[in-house]
């Protein structure tokens, strides 16, 4: 093999090839078939190979005769949505202001660094293990029931600190805030330090600068993380299930559920329409700032 | 810039004091109550101190087959983190040059971060299920006989993984070949080294953190990963997989020990990269050119 290296090095696509193989077989064709069985019939024992619109018909069964009220399937996509919503939200105010200490307050490289790995650490962990270690602090006799009722403010057990929407935001908070501090950061040190002292001498305010000057130029890293966060809200079933008790739908949850059923023709239809809204998402978010540009 | 503090400097400190602290809190909670006593339960106070949980979570046969669980991850991640090199190393050299359909692999490359993992995963386990049909239906009897599923956790399972970690890969290497100086390579060339002589000799040494760097992105993703495990990984379950499965069902501290026995791991693995990281960077620094310094 080596011999073709003395003569000529190796071409790049022959290079390329296994990379592109493993997302040939292990992405583009499951993506393929995810769509095809989609319309696909099905029974109780198997997948039928005709075409048909059975999978989509029965999702959204009901949905045009209940308006204006939602149906289940529509209620769960809003539900998701809002999710998504207040997840971004808060993981991007979090998220940036943390990256803006670091890259604008700090002013050693090698202090920088290390805050920023002090950031990184909890992410060794998995989010399994990050999502039960709020067990003991939110559960009925957790910490912060315990801490209430001692100190005379609450008289029973908050019910609603764990096994609810509350507790599935503040998981996806303390989870995924990490997507949005990287790309910020990465964003923000590449910010021309001259801009800030130009702002400052123009006369600029503080907030001023940051809205003129800092958010403009972070943007990239803003939509870059955005798009992380919003991804992985849309299609997680796992933080939903733990963190809400199992009571919580979500988008994710449709598709396992149906799995567990094995009806993959109904899960593959749920799996297209998912990944429509997720990509509708991004598209808009896209236009906003151009991706290509800035890798 | 400017000298003394803005009085926003401490309200930032305090905000970022107060994010590490929501960080570590919880993580910090589990490891403490994974020590709790035998008659101890699943919250504070603490009922004692002892490795009652780590000693049943070891015995076996206590809530799960945890050591199997724990075995095929580590060797799913070993092999994980093996191709994740290789491949992104390849892919990163070829991606310095042009070659037919690069656009499209980066664009599928990074579709493959952006759709969700369910939907790959349900995607993979479709695939499974037609290939199982197709070698029922059509292989020599001595395939078929014995053979339940093809799908596994070296066949199914390995590519999910890969999906998930081969871009991370490719984006390190994107940003390692950025700041390359290719003059180093020319150089190389001139004394008269092969290709092959140039990549062992003047490329990889170079490149090596940032590699040692993905293989431990590729091993930890690997090892932490579900969602593209849910359905793809065949019928032995994952280490993360049988966590999330005991969430619902186990209710003592056992479940918090397992928790700090895969966090360790996790951090030994990333403390080995972090050390022969550094261990590089100082060899560098030590025998590397000294040319244009002052």
């Amino acid at each position: 093999m080596f011999s073709t290296f003395r003569t000529s090095g190796v071409p790049a696509r022959l290079q390329a090839l296994p990379f592109a193989l493993v997302f040939l077989l292990f992405f583009i064709v499951p993506l393929a078939l995810v769509v095809l069985v989609s319309f696909w019939d099905y029974n109780d024992y198997a997948i039928l190979p005709h075409f048909t619109f059975r999978s989509y018909t029965e999702t959204f069964e009901g949905c045009y005769d209940q308006l204006p009220n939602l149906c289940t399937i529509l209620k769960t996509y809003v539900s998701t949505v809002k999710f998504c919503f207040i997840v971004w939200l808060l993981t991007l105010v979090i998220g940036f202001t943390v990256a803006y200490f670091v890259a604008f307050h700090i002013r050693s490289t090698t202090m920088q660094m290390t805050l920023f790995l002090i950031c990184t650490i909890p992410f060794w962990t998995s989010n399994v293990i990050r999502m039960i270690s709020w067990i003991p602090l939110l559960g009925r006799n957790g910490l912060l029931n315990t801490t209430l009722q001692s100190m005379g403010i609450t008289h029973a057990p908050v019910e609603w600190f764990l096994y609810s929407e509350f507790s599935v935001i503040l998981a996806f908070v303390h989870l995924f805030t990490f997507f949005m501090v990287v790309p910020i950061f990465n964003s923000m040190m590449r910010i021309d330090r001259n801009l800030l002292e130009a702002a400052y001498d123009a006369g600029a305010t503080g907030w001023q600068t940051l809205w003129n000057v800092v958010v403009p130029l972070a943007k990239p890293g803003i939509v870059i993380g955005s798009i992380f966060v919003i991804t992985i809200v849309m299609g997680d079933f796992i933080t939903v299930g733990v963190m809400g008790g199992e009571q919580i739908a979500s988008a994710g949850k449709i598709i396992e559920t149906r799995l567990n059923a094995l009806q993959f023709p109904p899960a593959a239809a749920n799996a297209v329409i998912l990944l429509g809204c997720t990509l509708l998402i991004i598209a808009a978010l896209t236009r906003i700032v151009d991706m290509r540009k800035e890798l | 810039m400017r000298d003394g503090r803005p009085a926003s400097f401490y309200w930032l400190a305090l905000f970022f004091g107060l994010f590490v602290l929501f960080l570590y809190g919880p993580t910090i909670t589990i490891f403490i109550l994974s020590f709790q006593g035998p008659n101890g339960g699943m919250t504070f106070p603490m009922n004692g101190v002892s490795l009652h949980w780590f000693e049943k979570l070891w015995a076996g046969g206590g809530i799960v087959d945890i050591n199997s669980a724990f075995q095929r991850s580590l060797e799913l991640g070993v092999v994980v983190m093996i191709l994740t090199v290789i491949l992104s190393v390849l892919a990163g050299l070829a991606y310095r040059k042009r070659f037919f359909g690069d656009g499209l692999l980066f664009y599928v490359t990074v579709a493959s971060l952006i759709v969700p993992s369910i939907v790959t995963s349900l995607g993979i386990a479709l695939q499974f299920r037609l290939i199982d049909d197709a070698v029922k239906n059509y292989a020599p009897a001595w395939v078929s006989d014995g053979l339940s599923t093809t799908m596994g956790l070296f066949t199914s399972g390995l590519g999910a993984h890969l999906t998930w970690t081969l871009p991370f890969g490719l984006l390190v290497m994107f940003a390692i070949f950025n700041r390359f100086d290719s003059r180093l390579e020319e150089a190389a060339r001139d004394l008269g080294a092969t290709p092959w002589q140039t990549f062992a000799h003047v490329i990889l040494p170079i490149i090596l953190p940032s590699v040692i760097g993905i293989g431990l992105f590729g091993f930890t993703l690997s090892w932490d990963e579900i969602a593209r495990s849910s359905q793809a990984i065949g019928e032995h379950n994952t280490l993360p997989m049988e966590l999330q499965a005991l969430t619902t069902t186990v209710t003592t501290p056992e479940i918090y020990a397992l928790g700090t026995v895969t966090t360790t791991v996790s951090f030994l693995v990333i403390g080995c990269a972090l050390v022969s990281i550094l261990i590089l960077r100082n060899r560098q620094a030590r025998f590397g050119s000294d040319a244009g310094k002052a």
